[in-house]
């Protein structure tokens, strides 16, 4: 069943001859339980492309449709109100609020959909002691390391059962161990629960916990992997360069690289 | 959600909260004290005047409503009786003298109120008994008279007048105690107005012979409402007079508006400081925590929930740091001596409390704008 589905979306920046079109007439969707990758060099577009899957930025043309509504269409304080109940967000970084401790941070959510009670406390508890936070359930970020905040960050996404979760580069400021483990817990997480997630990446390594890679090149899909196996060669061949991409005259470029062909060169 | 928030935050950060709390707290306490100083200063200036039970004070014209000034005559004084609408006239006379502690300690300045028994400007006491007209030696004491000597219904002062270049001391029997009627920053002593003329430097001595001349009369009103229209026909029937209300008056005291509006300016620049270093205070704090706003918004707070988080929290601060000012300052006054001229009304406390009160989300307001102008993909740093 499709969760999210982006028809013909267009994003233009500026206008006149100050335009600049950051996505180009881009169509795609995401099924329940299905886990995608959106990957692309720095200025193809994902994080726009993300930014208005998550109705916080309005396509200058197309439909984005989640839970049957086009939230393009709707006003900001409608879109405020959708987010907070049909989508699920772990940011790159300042994810959690600083006052208030993991259990606390995760059940904001619930808080803010009044969905808040001895019932969904406890699921929020139970699913903090799944991310291996349970006793760390009464700390605050400031005494949490940056892997569990990024836990606290997904539990918080998941718990008021959203129709989307999506991801902006989850595992940017972790080290190679812990960006493993909360990526394949977001995977197993999004997998159990039924939801359809998104996450945009740089480390390609993480395309392995994930259904589908969509790679934007120039605002636009310039290539869609599916294949299990084509997937796992993609995140091993990373893997063998650590992860990095080595930019040379502005474009990631290795003698007889493997990711050629999903970096677009 | 947003009390949750706000209090939440508070209640985290107790230190950073309480620092600003103690800052409004000292704000509150000078404004409060600035309030009570000028409260106890006009007090100690207008008491008599204010407390008088008369509705209208008759001076002689052209003299600018000045206590010391005027002269008013027996003759006037028959006039205004006869004028409709007036239910009484007591003639007043002011005096400054010397009164000496039996303990031989520095003599106290006291003001020398001449009054007609039983007649407007006659205070009423609350222990020992009125004046009369024929116990020439009996005087009433105020209780600035009392908390310096402990004077007692019974015991006799001794004043000390200045006759020329010769000292005469007056022994006189307290009779009556009466509530604080300081007049010009004195503790006040009523004597009947024979005795006032007779005592007063440079007075009528014995009075015998002459018109017993008193500064004003204090005019008393059948109906208090037609002050107005009583006061017109005063000044149209009776020569040479011009008649003032009780404040009128007293805001014609020397020195009493300029004393005032110094103080209200201190006051207000008071406030004023009080209501940047607030605004300061949470437009950094705002500017700290704009990526937490964005995030916020983002998942779904919306501006309103954003908004009144952060007005509950400026003023939960600032009236927690309001009530803590003036409380301190409350039990502070209430144990001064009598002789400091601070003074707190429930009036006066309670203008200048709701006026801190405001403090916080006047000085919060343009954080607050700040606030919902936070987009969410700037603030996250997702922005183009």
């Amino acid at each position: 069943m499709i969760a999210l589905e982006a028809i013909n979306v267009t994003k233009i920046y500026g206008t006149g001859t100050n335009a600049v079109t950051a996505v180009n007439d881009v169509s795609l969707s995401v099924r329940r339980g299905e886990f995608v990758a959106l990957v692309g060099p720095s200025g193809s577009g994902k994080t726009t492309m993300l930014a208005m899957l998550a109705g916080l930025l309005k396509p200058t043309h197309g439909q984005i449709i989640i839970a049957e509504k086009d939230i393009g269409r709707m006003s900001e304080s409608k879109r405020t109100k959708f987010r907070g109940q049909y989508i699920g967000f772990a940011f790159q970084a300042n994810n959690l609020v600083p006052f208030l401790n993991a259990q606390e941070n995760v059940e904001l959510l619930l808080r803010l959909n009044g969905k808040l009670n001895r019932q969904s406390r406890e699921s929020a508890r139970n699913l903090l002691e799944r991310l291996g936070l349970g006793e760390r359930l009464k700390n605050r970020p400031g005494q949490l390391s940056g892997g569990q905040q990024q836990r606290v960050a997904i539990a918080r996404a998941l718990i008021h059962e959203p129709e989307v979760v999506l991801a902006d580069e989850p595992t940017a400021s972790l080290d190679t161990e812990r960006a493993h483990q909360v990526v394949q817990t977001f995977a197993e997480l999004i997998h159990e629960q039924n939801r359809a997630g998104i996450m945009v990446t740089h480390d390609l390594r993480m395309c392995k916990y994930t259904d589908r890679v969509i790679q934007m090149m120039d605002g636009r899909i310039n290539r869609i992997i599916a294949d299990r196996r084509e997937i796992l060669r993609l995140a091993g061949a990373a893997d063998e360069l650590d992860g990095h991409v080595v930019p040379v005259n502005g474009k990631p470029v290795l003698a007889g690289d493997p990711l050629a062909d999903v970096r677009g060169i | 959600m947003s009390f949750y928030l706000a209090l939440k935050e508070v209640w985290r950060n107790k230190g950073r909260f309480l620092l600003i709390a103690a800052v409004v707290a000292l704000i509150t306490t000078l404004v409060l004290f600035i309030a009570a100083l000028a409260e106890g200063l006009a007090s100690a200036n207008r008491e008599y005047i204010e407390k008088l039970n008369g509705e209208l004070l008759v001076f002689q014209e052209g003299t600018q409503l000045s206590t010391t000034a005027s002269r008013i005559g027996r003759q006037r004084i028959a006039e205004l009786r006869r004028v409709p609408g007036v239910a009484a006239v007591g003639q007043v006379g002011f005096s400054t003298l010397k009164l000496v502690p039996p303990d031989g300690s520095a003599d106290i300045n006291v003001a020398f109120i001449g009054v007609e028994p039983g007649l407007p400007g006659e205070p009423p006491v609350y222990a020992g008994q009125q004046l009369e007209r024929d116990r020439g030696n009996n005087v009433i004491v105020d209780e600035g008279v009392v908390a310096r000597l402990g004077t007692k219904v019974g015991d006799t002062i001794k004043l000390k007048v200045t006759q020329g270049t010769k000292e005469e001391f007056y022994d006189l029997t307290v009779v009556g105690l009466t509530d604080r009627r300081q007049y010009f920053f004195q503790p006040a002593i009523f004597a009947p107005l024979n005795t006032w003329d007779k005592i007063r430097p440079d007075g009528n001595g014995s009075g015998a012979n002459t018109e017993l001349i008193s500064n004003i009369a204090v005019v008393r009103l059948q109906d208090p409402s037609a002050q107005a229209e009583v006061a017109k026909t005063i000044e149209q029937t009776v020569k040479d007079v011009e008649v003032a209300d009780r404040r009128t008056t007293w805001e014609a005291l020397p020195g009493y508006a300029a004393q005032q509006s110094t103080l209200t300016t201190q006051q207000f620049f008071t406030f004023f400081i009080g209501v940047l270093v607030v605004g300061g205070f949470f437009q950094i704090q705002t500017l700290q925590k704009v990526a937490q706003i964005g995030m916020l918004k983002a998942i779904g707070l919306s501006n309103w929930t954003v908004g009144w988080s952060a007005l509950i929290q400026i003023f939960t601060v600032n009236a927690f740091g309001v009530a803590i000012g003036a409380v301190g300052t409350l039990a502070l006054t209430s144990n001064f001596p009598v002789t400091v001229p601070i003074m707190l009304t429930g009036t006066t406390a309670l203008a200048s409390v709701l006026a801190l009160l405001a403090i916080g989300p006047l000085g919060g307001i343009v954080s607050v704008f700040v606030l919902l102008r936070i987009e969410p993909l700037r603030a996250l740093g997702m922005a183009q």
